[in-house]
């Protein structure tokens, strides 16, 4: 059986891309989870009074900001294989998009932790200390005064990230998470009855495209919401 | 009886001796002015008091009692420490507001975090009613009562400063201090900041004023300290001090700040 005309071809396509994407999305919102909470523990570490941690902390972020994602998931993925002789990950989709989830919440909390160290620095130190001589406790402070301060400084370089992330999940691609690029690119040699179509390939950017979109927009109001104030 | 007595207060940053033996006493209802040239420590005199920094040696009095005893600080808990620092309030240079609160929460925040434990079921309406209801008074009592529901970032230099003495007064601290609050403002903008300074005064509330404003210093206050390198040179009344300065050092730091004017 074969289809060859676009009309055919379309839903047949457009089944097998959302399958796809579905992986994308659960890897980008995956890597959210893990990265956000990662990132602040990550960021604290790095702000440590304690210099030998702080050290270690920064140069850990720095080895993994200062290479490519896409060497770090292949070293995660293929690493431990065949360094300690011992595929952690298992063979199949799953062990694949574990080994993704965990290079990208790390390589994503390393940067988000970057990103809260300037916000929370960010906020003069003349906000804790109007805090204190009212008589506010250091939670007080934290909860009523500082924290939205550092969110209003977060959330314009968080966005940037998070939708950098979007198209990052692609890099997925290079250990074979089947995710929408992968999908498309089946279409090329043969899948679902299909074999040499360049087009289905081209189509993954309207899902990109839709959904950095959306949360472009989603950033858009969170920033609005935020105007009143300046700080 | 002296609402605040200070004895041989010493503190030093590293092995910089900033306040080398600082005693002074002030009345209920005075107005005490500090005036030196920068670095002498007039901050970190005002940041002690407010327990930001904390003395190395030397004792608090108020009213009498002991408030602070550097040889035994290591007995004091955060809680004991933020309940004595609001027995002071401070006015920063550089305000300080919570941007993003407007006119009338930033002076209520503290109070009702302050009162938290009080404003539980029936209770809770009219405690905040009357926290509320307080603040406007107060915000009234500086100007302001037309930008109660500005932000921060709606005001002027001055209507900001304004806002962060309302939000001191708001907490009835037993002294005020004010670390050069004119410092930050345009020249037009000085003058209804001081006046709302003056205008408090006749409330009998005590007030220590760390300025650069000889007028001011010399019109308002009933007390003049003048500190140089840590160390009060010279004290006395406005007149004393400023007609007839019996240091060098005083009738030198006099000439000088009246040929910036
Ligand atoms: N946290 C600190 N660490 C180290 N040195 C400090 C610190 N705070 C103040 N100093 C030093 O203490 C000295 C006195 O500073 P302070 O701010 O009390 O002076 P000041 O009289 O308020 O001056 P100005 O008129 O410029 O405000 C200065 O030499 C300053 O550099
Ligand atoms: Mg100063």
């Amino acid at each position: 059986m074969s289809f060859n005309g676009f009309a055919e071809q379309f839903p047949i396509v457009f089944a097998a891309l959302n399958v796809g994407f579905l992986q994308t999305l659960k890897l980008f919102f995956v890597t959210l989870i893990g990265a956000i909470p990662l990132g602040l523990i990550i960021s604290f570490g790095s702000m440590s009074r304690i210099k030998p941690l702080s050290g270690l902390v920064k140069v850990i972020v720095w080895v993994v900001r200062g290479t490519p994602l896409m060497l770090q998931l292949l070293i995660i993925y293929y690493g431990p294989g065949i360094l300690l002789n011992n595929p952690i990950w298992g063979g199949g989709e799953n062990g694949r998009f574990l080994a993704s989830a965990v290079a990208f919440i790390i390589n994503y909390a390393c940067y988000f932790s970057e990103i809260y160290r300037g916000g929370i620095q960010g906020v003069p130190v003349g906000q804790n200390e109007a805090g204190l001589v009212l008589g506010m406790t250091k939670p007080q402070i934290f909860f009523k005064v500082t924290l939205l301060q550092m969110i209003k400084r977060i959330v314009p370089p968080m966005s940037n990230e998070i939708i950098t992330l979007v198209k990052d999940t692609s890099l997925a691609r290079i250990i074979a998470l089947q995710e929408v690029i992968w999908a498309g690119q089946a279409f090329m040699k043969s899948s679902h009855g299909i074999s040499g179509q360049l087009w289905p390939l081209f189509f993954t950017g309207v899902y990109y495209l839709i959904f950095s979109g959306v949360l472009t927009l989603l950033f858009g109001y969170i920033e609005k919401k935020m105007a009143y104030f300046k700080s | 009886m002296n609402i605040l007595e200070i004895n041989n207060l010493k503190k030093s940053f590293g092995k910089t001796e900033v306040l080398k033996d600082i005693s002074f006493s002030l009345k209920k209802g005075e107005a005490l002015s500090i005036i030196g040239s920068s670095g002498s420590g007039k901050t970190t005199l005002l940041r002690c008091l407010n327990f930001l920094e904390t003395a190395d040696s030397g004792k608090v009095f108020l009213n009498g009692d002991l408030l602070f005893d550097a040889s035994d600080k290591k007995t004091y808990s955060e809680r004991d420490i933020r309940e004595k620092r609001l027995n002071f309030g401070l006015v920063f240079q550089s305000f300080n507001l919570f941007p993003q609160y407007n006119v009338l929460k930033n002076v209520t925040l503290a109070v009702e975090l302050l009162r938290k434990d009080e404003m539980r079921g029936k209770q809770k309406a009219q405690i905040r009613a009357e926290i509320e209801q307080n603040a406007r008074d107060i915000i009234g009592r500086v100007g302001l009562s037309a930008k109660i529901n500005n932000y921060p970032c709606e005001l002027s230099g001055g209507q900001q400063q304004r806002v962060a003495i309302a939000r001191a007064l708001a907490l009835k601290p037993n002294i005020l201090c004010f670390d050069e609050p004119t410092s930050a403002l345009d020249p037009e903008l000085t003058g209804e900041v001081l006046r709302v300074i003056r205008e408090l005064k006749s409330d009998d509330t005590t007030m220590i004023i760390v300025t650069h404003e000889m007028e001011f210093a010399h019109n308002v206050s009933d007390k003049v300290i003048f500190m140089a390198d840590g160390v009060i040179e010279e004290q006395g009344t406005p007149d004393e001090v400023f007609g007839n300065p019996k240091s060098d050092k005083t009738k030198a730091f006099l000439v000088k700040s009246l040929e910036q004017i």
